[in-house]
């Protein structure tokens, strides 16, 4: 369970605050662009420390955690596969980050890149892939490490829509069928309406406390409906 | 069979190490071209160890105004037990120092001037010449140079001991009128180049029609090139001489080799390499005479050279109306 | 902001290379003025050297960078045969000994050079390229491939869109993409070549034709060389530390500072422009510094094959030290680079004011004390060197460096990329090709310099500079020129396989 305890996030003069705890199987973000969809995510993932207040995990304080020490993964906009990497190396980064990998994480790798469709594509570089491809394999890597929470923050944006689906359903198949929670930054109402058991607002310098989808897209509150037009 | 190989080598290492460990070190601190293989450093390293039983070893460092400089950064400290290279231009500054003792040896020299000089001894000499090239324009003296539209290549006083020599030898021809010398010769004067090296190579690729260097010069294209196309000027006003001496260093761990070394250099067994390594005269003219090709350089009638103690006090002012001149 | 608390990357190493930049350039001027006695402070004849220095530095930065614009203009937008082998020949000048470059000019420029004998047939009377002139000239050789190459990376720069959108509207390219462009490279590339002309010695006494051309360099070699007066020395150099900061400060108030280095090899389809300028600036300026380069080639082949065995013991030496100077220097400028900040910047640029002499005469009087200096030649020329370098690899590395964290940090530090393994997997692979541009640098500077060395070698440690100017007091001339060829050679054959070796695995 993840818990915003009285949470100001400030970037110069903006300033976002969230005060609410979150637990659910896929969460989405919306919002209007320059709300701080992204900033709520950075500092869930400890790019940003909160002015005040406390990001907690499971009773567990993350202030003060270095990213790579939090129980969070995060897929970007862009640039989530290392280029000069190949596909396999990129993957096995979620387990090792010096890559040493030993014979049953090399196994590991292979399976999960069979599980997300990428069977025999591990030596290629990203460059060799399609996009749909390179997302894919980011996913893998997500779903090799251990750490429980996953933030996407609009990782599928540049994919056309039948191909943006394919990638939501793995989502579901995958991450979530591995007991992981994720969080997805989206701009499309549609994708967090059939994806997303969960959804919070951000606007207007507020996170607002997450409403399950089905109830919220039913009785949109007044930011949601400004948001929606 | 590789290993054996090996060992033998590490033996014979080993050896070799103890072997020049057991004999005392001269260190000789000089100039980077006496050193070199076209150098008198080889030749004269290989005579003086197979009498003195040490190891002669040559420290290059730079020309002779570096070896000063270099001389007067090591201080007490220094390791050289001879220093051998400066000028008689350069010896009131190093007797400054007060790092050198008395050499102590009584030679007879063949220079065309007395020697007194207790703690510096001389090893050669030449005079200071414009050289130019055979069959053209020879102007005869410095005024008729620099009444001329000869075009010539001179050495910056400030960097090069050359140039020191002509500053000194316009200042004993001119004395007061020297500035109006400079002016004078400022149109001949293509450029100023900061060491000899690079004012011959503009000589040599046809930049100038003369360069300041030696009497000696012409000797070199002559006995190693066969080349006889080269002439120095005589000059009527009489020719500084350039005198090189080396000189004892009193903190010396050796100083009964270095005794030996400066008795060596005034013998025939040194002298007869200088001049067709150095290009000089030697400073004690060898039994066997000097190399053919040597007489037919041109001799001075006037033999010009400044105490040493004068040259270091005149050389301010000297170098003041030089710039001055020239800067016009 | 609250940055994340982590330390990505130890910053020892970049300490350590700044401490050393310190000791060696304000170090060593310290070490020269603790030993003055006393200082009379400056002679009306320093202030000359000062008011020379600054106005031939001034000029020869201006000509070098006016007709930099042109030249690098009509590189980014034409493309023809020859042409990466032209930029990479272009690198040369920048890389030669002062004294080879310098015959070579006068061989084409000089008194009997090509250019006066041309005049000559055809009824014009001489021109001498000695005077102010001369030394502009000279300094133009050595920098003007220097600045246009920082230039086209400006142009390279510049996304192609832009290029087509500009196109497409009709608008003027020059005013909308091309004056921010310089607006933004040129005080950068300006002050570098102020900086090392500032320094310059040889080349200004040569061709400036007498001491109204005396820099400030040539008065620090007489402070210690003819009056062996240190704190003259010292406060001389400290005046050079003073007009570079000035210098920095101005380039920095009209500018932000910008890399180059990485991939010339593009050419940005252009809708503008004249075919027959480009091509007219492209051959005079490629003519301009390839026959002066032609000269040196013609005039070294026959001495290269009665060269002596030592020039080749010399000539490895050289290599050894070029290539440890190589390592050392891109190392350095990579621990700088990973750390960045104002601090770095500054750092990376007291080395190009740095007065040669001082700095040999500093380090010898440290180490002095300690070992025999003959004992530390060769490390000590090839730490000398590297910091010498430094400027220059920095300003290739910084950028990329600084282009890889923005990309990709926050995906390493996800991952848990750090230290020597967000080194090994991340930066270096993604940095080879301005690493082997900054490798390949350093190592031809190393190899063309004579600086310390000749204060600290003995016969044994001669390197291939040092080797030529002995046989030149040798009167070895024919000899001198064949080792100057071999100089330039094995510079540019050096720079080009550290170039190309950082293009080949490079990934896009």
């Amino acid at each position: 369970m993840l818990t915003f305890d009285a949470v100001t996030l400030s970037q110069g003069t903006f300033q976002l605050t969230a005060d609410f705890q979150l637990q659910a199987d896929i969460t989405a973000v919306i919002g209007p662009s320059g709300g701080g969809k992204s900033t709520l995510l950075a500092g869930i993932a400890g790019f940003f420390e909160p002015s005040k207040g406390r990001v907690l995990w499971d009773n567990q304080v993350l202030t003060g955690t270095p990213p790579a020490k939090r129980p969070v993964n995060m897929l970007f906009q862009d640039n989530n596969l290392f280029p000069h990497l190949t596909i396999q190396q990129n993957v096995g980064l979620g387990l090792r980050p010096d890559l040493r990998l030993t014979q049953d994480q090399k196994q590991m790798v292979a399976d999960t890149l069979d599980h997300v469709g990428l069977t025999d594509l591990g030596v290629r570089k990203p460059a060799a892939l399609s996009g749909g491809q390179q997302s894919r394999a980011a996913l893998a890597r997500v779903l090799v490490s251990q750490r429980p929470l996953v933030l996407l923050d609009e990782p599928f944006a540049a994919l056309g829509p039948a191909m943006k689906d394919d990638m939501l359903r793995l989502v579901r198949e995958t991450l979530v069928q591995a007991g992981k929670s994720v969080v997805i930054v989206t701009h499309d109402p549609d994708d967090a309406r059939r994806f997303a058991d969960q959804v919070i607002l951000v606007a207007d310098g507020v996170a607002h406390a997450p409403v399950s989808s089905d109830e919220i897209f039913a009785n949109p509150p007044p930011a949601l409906r400004a948001y929606l037009g | 069979m590789l290993k054996t190989t090996y060992l033998t080598a590490v033996t014979g290492l080993c050896v070799a190490t103890v072997a020049t460990a057991e004999v005392p070190k001269l260190t000789v601190l000089t100039y980077d071209s006496f050193t070199t293989e076209w150098g008198p450093g080889p030749a004269i390293e290989a005579a003086f160890e197979e009498t003195c039983a040490c190891d002669l070893e040559f420290v290059g460092a730079g020309d002779g105004a570096a070896l000063l400089a270099r001389l007067q950064l090591e201080g007490l400290r220094t390791e050289a037990d001879i220093v051998l290279g400066l000028d008689t231009n350069l010896t009131a500054a190093a007797r400054e120092t007060g790092l050198f003792a008395p050499h102590g040896v009584e030679a007879e020299l063949t220079l065309p001037l007395g020697w007194t000089d207790t703690e510096f001894l001389p090893y050669d000499w030449s005079y200071f010449a414009f050289v130019g090239n055979e069959g053209a324009e020879a102007p005869t003296s410095l005024q008729a140079l620099a009444d001329s539209d000869i075009k010539i290549v001179i050495q910056d006083p400030r960097s090069s001991t050359p140039g020191l020599g002509l500053l000194l030898w316009v200042k004993d021809v001119y004395g007061d009128d020297a500035p109006q010398f400079w002016a004078d010769l400022a149109d001949n004067i293509i450029t100023v180049t900061p060491g000899w090296s690079e004012a011959y190579g503009l000589f040599i690729d046809g930049e100038a029609d003369a360069v300041l260097s030696y009497t000696t010069s012409p000797a070199y294209h002559l006995i190693a090139e066969d080349d006889a196309s080269k002439v120095a000027w005589a000059f009527d006003d009489g020719h500084y001489m350039q005198v090189e001496v080396a000189g004892k260093v009193a903190g010396t761990n050796v100083p009964e080799i270095a005794d030996q070394f400066l008795a060596f250099m005034v013998s025939d067994g040194f002298q007869s390499i200088i001049p067709t390594t150095n290009w000089m005269y030697p400073a004690a003219t060898p039994a066997d005479g000097l190399p053919d090709g040597f007489d037919t350089l041109v001799v001075p009638e006037l033999s010009l050279l400044k105490s040493p103690e004068d040259a270091l006090a005149i050389r301010d002012q000297a170098l003041a109306e030089w710039r001055e001149a020239l800067s016009q | 902001m609250a940055r994340s608390p982590v330390a990505i990357i130890n910053r020892a190493p970049a300490y350590l290379a700044g401490v050393l930049v310190l000791v060696l350039t304000l170090g060593t001027l310290i070490a020269v003025a603790i030993r003055a006695e006393v200082c009379a402070g400056l002679s009306a004849a320093d202030w000359a050297a000062i008011q020379f220095t600054i106005s031939q530095a001034l000029g020869s930065a201006l000509v070098s960078v006016a007709l930099a614009i042109p030249v690098a203009r009509a590189l980014a937008r034409r493309s023809f045969w020859g042409r990466g082998a032209l930029i990479t020949l272009l690198g040369a000048p920048f890389i030669l000994p002062v004294i080879v470059a310098v015959l070579g000019l006068l061989a084409v420029f000089g008194r009997s050079g090509i250019l006066n004998d041309a005049f000559g047939a055809i009824g014009l009377p001489d021109v001498s390229i000695y005077g102010f002139h001369g030394v502009v000239l000279a300094h133009v050789f050595f920098n003007l491939p220097l600045a246009t190459r920082f230039l086209l990376q400006g142009w390279l720069a510049i996304p192609a869109e832009r290029f087509r959108l500009a196109a497409s509207l009709n608008a003027p390219v020059g005013r909308l993409l091309e004056w921010p462009m310089l607006r933004a490279v040129v005080p950068g590339t300006f002050l570098v070549i102020f900086l090392i002309c500032l320094t310059s010695f040889a080349v200004a006494l040569t061709l400036g034709g007498g001491p109204k051309a005396t820099t400030v360099e040539l008065a620090i070699f007489q402070a210690i060389r003819f009056d062996f007066d240190l704190g003259r020395a010292a406060l001389l150099a400290c005046v050079q530390f003073v007009i570079c900061a000035i210098a920095a400060v101005v380039a920095w108030k009209v500018t932000a500072v910008d890399g180059f280095g990485a991939g010339l090899d593009r050419v940005v389809q252009r809708w503008d422009g004249s075919k027959v300028w480009d091509f007219t600036w492209i051959t005079a300026a490629a003519l301009f510094l390839i026959i002066p380069l032609s000269m040196v080639v013609i005039k070294g082949i026959p001495g290269l094959f009665d060269l002596p065995p030592s020039v080749f013991g010399a000539a490895l030496r050289s290599i050894g030290v070029a290539l440890v100077s190589a390592i050392l220097c891109v190392g350095m400028a990579l621990a700088l680079a990973l750390h960045g900040g104002r601090m770095v910047a500054i750092i990376g640029v007291l080395p190009l004011a740095a007065s040669g002499l001082v700095v040999g005469t500093g380090s010898f009087l440290i180490v002095f004390p300690f070992v025999r200096p003959s004992d530390l030649a060769l490390p000590v020329t090839a730490l000398v060197n590297a910091t010498l370098a430094l400027p220059f690899a920095l300003r290739s590395l910084s950028p990329a460096v600084d282009a890889v964290i923005s990309d990709y940090g926050r995906l390493a530090d996800q991952l848990g990329l750090t230290g020597w393994t967000r080194l090994r997997l991340l930066i270096l692979p993604r940095i080879l090709r301005p690493m082997g541009f900054a490798l390949g640098l350093a190592a031809a500077l190393s190899m063309g310099d004579l600086g310390v060395i000749a204060l600290f070698a003995d016969q044994s440690g001669a390197t291939l500079p040092l080797a030529m100017y002995r046989l030149m007091g040798a009167y070895q001339l024919e000899a001198a020129a064949g080792a100057g060829l071999l100089l330039v050679a094995l510079s540019l054959l050096l720079f080009w396989i550290c170039d190309r070796g950082g293009r080949v695995n490079a990934d896009v």
